[in-house]
């Protein structure tokens, strides 16, 4: 409890593969939490405040770290898919709302979207969060956030690529 | 899912206005009601009793918070999440239909985050929800259609559309009367809910988990694509397919009847319907008596104009003089028969006969009491015992059958100990209601919950009264008894004789509560309760075709009598017969249903069976109104008078049939004294002053006089003869009467039955 999340890396898990410098973003509380990327890792302390304090939460403390050969856009995508999948379809926001989002970030993985609608998924996402009866609805919810909140920068360049193969293409 | 559980819990102590009122009424006992807890809802305070919900304290003021999945009347799902609302110092809204009131909440269902919430669920609700409002049968009248103008967003944002669609799900074929349209579903679960809760029937449920899950949503299959909720005149009306007198709205348009559905009723129907009495209204447009006939020369029926067919009835009746009788048939309305009743008063005759017989030994018709259903129907959640005698309700009466499962749902399961009782009352804020013991006398049939079928010979009553049989012990442990007997079993030989068995039964209960009755009759069809007020005000009648066996006529009138209950053979040879009634049965499909008398003269004609019953039956026939058509009072088997209204005219020639007689009366030289519904009602009052109290059940008393009287009765009770309900099988129930028989939706629904029996699933 209450150690540096880059203490627990390096020191105590061997690492991250390529070294420290090679670190894209790391869930800290197993997959149900916001990411957060490098430059937050640094100064992250891993317990309860200290991961609310920078916008993402303890939760089971399994952590996911991914180096920069992660396609991110792609690991959260496969991560709402797995919620889909487990989502029980009760209750109405999670049922339609996560079906919905996996559906809109898997266009965002290709970049087959306008950059308006990471705002959308972002409501969506809000939405969703804790107007479910259980859990499984914010835990849906909450890896969108973090992307949305990080790496917004690279779901909008993917857009512009799309885009713009989409353009030639045509022409 | 939280259903069950969730539902119990908040019943326990949740109350709702109606439990509120009924267990007021049925506590006997001094349980504490704990204190009321202070709530504010969008800054005005109201006190409600702890366990009260979010959403029922918000009704109490007049807010009503918008609902999907919630049912008043179904165990709380919680899952539809409309109901949303927010509560000061609470992190995330809270669904105001599940979740328990605490002191000092401050509810908020007007804010920024409740309306956000809602607008929310409603963009997810909708965003697999087709756009096929304007084909769809509930568009106008539908609850998605109006919360989502009231709460939902003003644009729409599903671009996933354009990429991949919305989900869809293959229709399912669940027989002639629901249609479903399985990509419309919203999820509320309600049907499925209503399915196993209320009609015992777990047919409905959900399959697959997710976005995959599938149920869909339920329309009337008979009723699709024929009418628009704008375009139809809306008619409040009483059923009267049953004894029970369902309250239901008549939908009309364009002079035709669209629709059935019901309407509430807390003290009879509640919201619901019987299938048959929802569905058969299309046999009201079918095999219909639009004209007058009279039978020429040749013996064929011929149309003639009112005048001709009343001269010539008039003329047969004057040369009968008293040597008239009549038969009532199951829809018979009061007027008709007081109608009826005094003309053959007028004319020296006295028989007025019902289809179906009634005893006249011991009391006879006298007191009230021997043939109504006492405690009435509402109170028929709160037995902790029930003896069925030769009935059975689910399908003569389903609602009075859903009221008993109600109770066998909802009472309390498991007893506590004598000692903690008081504990437990005070702890659950309520009286201690068990489940009730339901056994029955009878052949065995489905109830649809569990009872005991003590077997069917009718010595069994008598074993109970001395004690001799395992269940008298139960029997008088009850505190609250209820003992309903069906009404067929008063056509057997023996029927006086084990009534008053049953009579002797019910008053060796170990009941204190002066107001709670034990015996009960009931009755299969709609007119046969104000048919013995006609009874009494006579005095020497017969029900039951008996006396017209006996009796000489020469002209015997038939009101909607369609039973087969008397056969031309019966009368003497040179009887006129004249047919007074709505339908004209011709169908031979179904053999075992009992042919109308006058259906059998055209079998006899036109198909060459039941040659045996004689050549032609009736004579005349005078076209009648259906219960549609007419402004008419009818008794329910509780004894409850109700009217019905015209909600379109009678087709072709037909008249009301009280103004048939009325009108007969006047050639024959025996005028009755009533020229419009005002001075036939005021006939009514005189005649007994609560059949024009509508909607009003008066008590009916001298139980302990009418068991003395029974203890007269010569005869003993037959019990090499088991008792027996004539309708015993789903397959039996869709078509009993004229209009049920009409009724091709019925037809169908006999055919899905047959169909699902003999399929390997």
């Amino acid at each position: 409890m209450s150690i540096p999340l880059k203490e627990l890396i390096q020191l105590h898990a061997g690492d991250v593969i390529g070294g420290w410098d090679n670190l894209l973003a790391i869930i800290p509380g197993g997959s149900s939490t916001p990411l957060i990327p490098k430059k937050v890792c640094e100064e992250a302390i891993m317990d309860f405040d200290g991961l609310v304090a920078v916008q993402t939460s303890l939760g089971t403390a399994a952590i996911i770290v991914m180096n920069k050969q992660t396609d991110i856009v792609k690991a959260i995508a496969r991560l709402i898919m797995f919620y889909k999948h487990e989502s029980c379809g009760q209750c109405t926001p999670c049922r339609e709302g996560v079906n919905w989002m996996n559906k809109m970030i898997y266009r965002f993985v290709d970049g087959n979207a306008k950059p308006e609608e990471i705002d959308m998924l972002w409501e969506i996402s809000k939405q969703v969060e804790g107007h479910s009866i259980c859990a499984l609805g914010d835990g849906a919810a909450w890896p969108v956030q973090g992307l949305i909140r990080h790496f917004r920068p690279e779901l909008e360049e993917r857009m512009r690529k799309f885009n713009e193969t989409q353009r030639a293409a045509a022409n | 899912m939280l259903r069950i559980t969730l539902g119990k819990i908040i019943k326990g102590a949740k109350v709702s206005p109606k439990y509120v009122y009924i267990t007021t009424r049925a506590l006997s006992g001094p349980a504490k009601p704990p204190e009321n807890v202070e709530v504010f809802i969008d800054d005005k305070p109201v006190h409600v009793p702890p366990g009260t919900t979010v959403l029922q304290a918000a009704a109490l003021v007049g807010v009503e918070i918008p609902r999907f999945c919630y049912h008043e009347r179904l165990a709380v799902a919680g899952n539809c999440r409309m109901c949303l609302v927010e509560v000061e110092k609470s992190p995330k809204p809270v669904a105001a239909c599940a979740m328990p009131v605490m002191k000092g909440w401050r509810i908020k269902t007007d804010s920024e985050l409740t309306r956000k919430a809602r607008e929310g669920v409603m963009e997810f609700l909708l965003v697999n929800h087709p756009l096929d409002c304007p084909i769809c049968d509930q568009g106008g009248e539908c609850d998605l259609q109006d919360q989502s103008m009231a709460f939902g967003s003003d644009r729409s944002r599903f671009t996933d559309i354009d990429f991949s669609g919305k989900r869809a799900v293959e229709d399912k074929d669940i027989g002639p009367l629901v249609k479903t349209i399985m990509t419309r579903c919203i999820h509320c679960t309600r049907c499925i809910r209503f399915a196993s809760e209320v009609a015992g029937v777990d047919d409905l449920g959900t399959t697959g988990r997710g976005n995959d899950m599938q149920w869909g949503a339920l329309t009337s299959k008979p009723y699709s694509f024929t009418a628009r909720p704008w375009e139809i005149r809306k008619i409040d009306s009483i059923d009267v397919l049953d004894a029970v007198g369902s309250n239901i709205i008549v939908s009309t348009r364009t002079g035709e009847v669209m629709r059935i559905v019901p309407r509430v009723n807390e003290e009879i129907n509640e919201e619901w319907l019987a299938d048959k009495s929802r569905f058969a209204y299309d046999g009201l447009k079918r095999q219909r008596l639009v004209t007058p006939m009279i039978r020429d020369n040749n013996g064929e029926l011929k149309p003639v104009d009112w005048e001709a067919a009343i001269l010539t009835v008039a003329k047969v009746i004057k040369c009968a003089g008293p040597s008239i009788g009549v038969i009532a048939g199951g829809m018979a309305d009061a007027e008709v028969l007081v109608a009826a009743k005094d003309l053959l008063n007028r004319l020296g005759s006295e028989a007025l006969c019902t289809e179906h017989t009634f005893p006249l030994d011991g009391s006879g018709t006298d007191l009230r009491s021997s043939y109504l259903l006492n405690n009435k129907i509402v109170n028929a959640e709160e037995a902790d015992l029930v003896l069925l005698i030769g009935t059975n309700p689910r399908l003569e009466a389903p609602l009075l059958n859903t009221r008993l499962r109600k109770g066998w749902v909802h009472n309390d399961l498991d007893p506590p100990k004598l000692a903690f009782r008081e504990q437990w009352e005070a702890l659950a804020g309520k009286e201690y209601k068990p489940r009730p013991v339901v056994a029955s006398i009878g052949p065995e049939v489905d109830l649809r919950y569990p009872y005991e079928n003590l077997g069917s010979n009718p010595d069994l009553i008598k074993q109970i009264i001395t004690g001799s049989h395992t269940f008298s012990r139960k029997f008088k442990a009850a505190k609250r008894p209820l003992i309903i007997i069906g009404s067929e079993i008063f056509e057997r030989p023996d029927g006086a004789a084990i009534f008053a068995a049953v009579q002797t039964l019910a008053t060796k209960s170990s009941c204190t509560d002066e107001n709670w009755k034990v015996l009960n009759v009931l009755h299969k069809v709609a007119s046969q309760v104000s048919l013995y007020y006609r009874l009494i005000m006579g005095g020497l009648d017969t029900p039951g075709v008996d006396k017209i066996r006996e009796g000489n006529l020469k002209v015997l009138l038939l009101i909607g009598a369609d039973e087969c209950s008397i056969n031309k053979s019966d009368l003497p040879k040179d009887c006129f017969i004249i047919y007074q009634g709505k339908l004209f049965i011709f169908n031979a499909e179904f053999g075992k249903v009992p042919f109308s008398i006058f259906h059998k003269t055209i079998k006899h004609s036109f198909l060459g069976h039941h040659g045996d019953y004689g050549a032609s039956i009736a004579d005349a026939i005078l076209p009648g109104a259906a219960y549609t058509e007419k402004q008419a009072t009818y008794v329910n088997t509780e004894g409850r008078a109700q009217e019905t209204l015209v909600a379109v005219s009678p087709p072709g020639r037909a008249r009301e049939d009280w103004k048939i007689i009325r009108a007969i009366s006047e050639v024959v030289g025996a005028k009755l004294p009533y020229d419009n519904l005002n001075e036939i009602r005021d006939r009514l009052d005189q005649v007994a002053p609560h059949l024009t109290k509508y909607g009003y059940a008066e008590d009916a008393n001298y139980f302990k006089q009418a068991e003395q009287l029974a203890q007269s009765i010569q005869g003993n009770i037959d019990n090499c003869t088991p008792l027996d309900v004539k309708i015993k099988v789903l397959e039996d129930y869709f078509m009993t009467d004229a209009i049920s028989r009409a009724s091709p939706t019925m037809a169908k629904c006999v055919q899905a039955v047959l169909k699902q029996k003999q399929s390997k699933y």
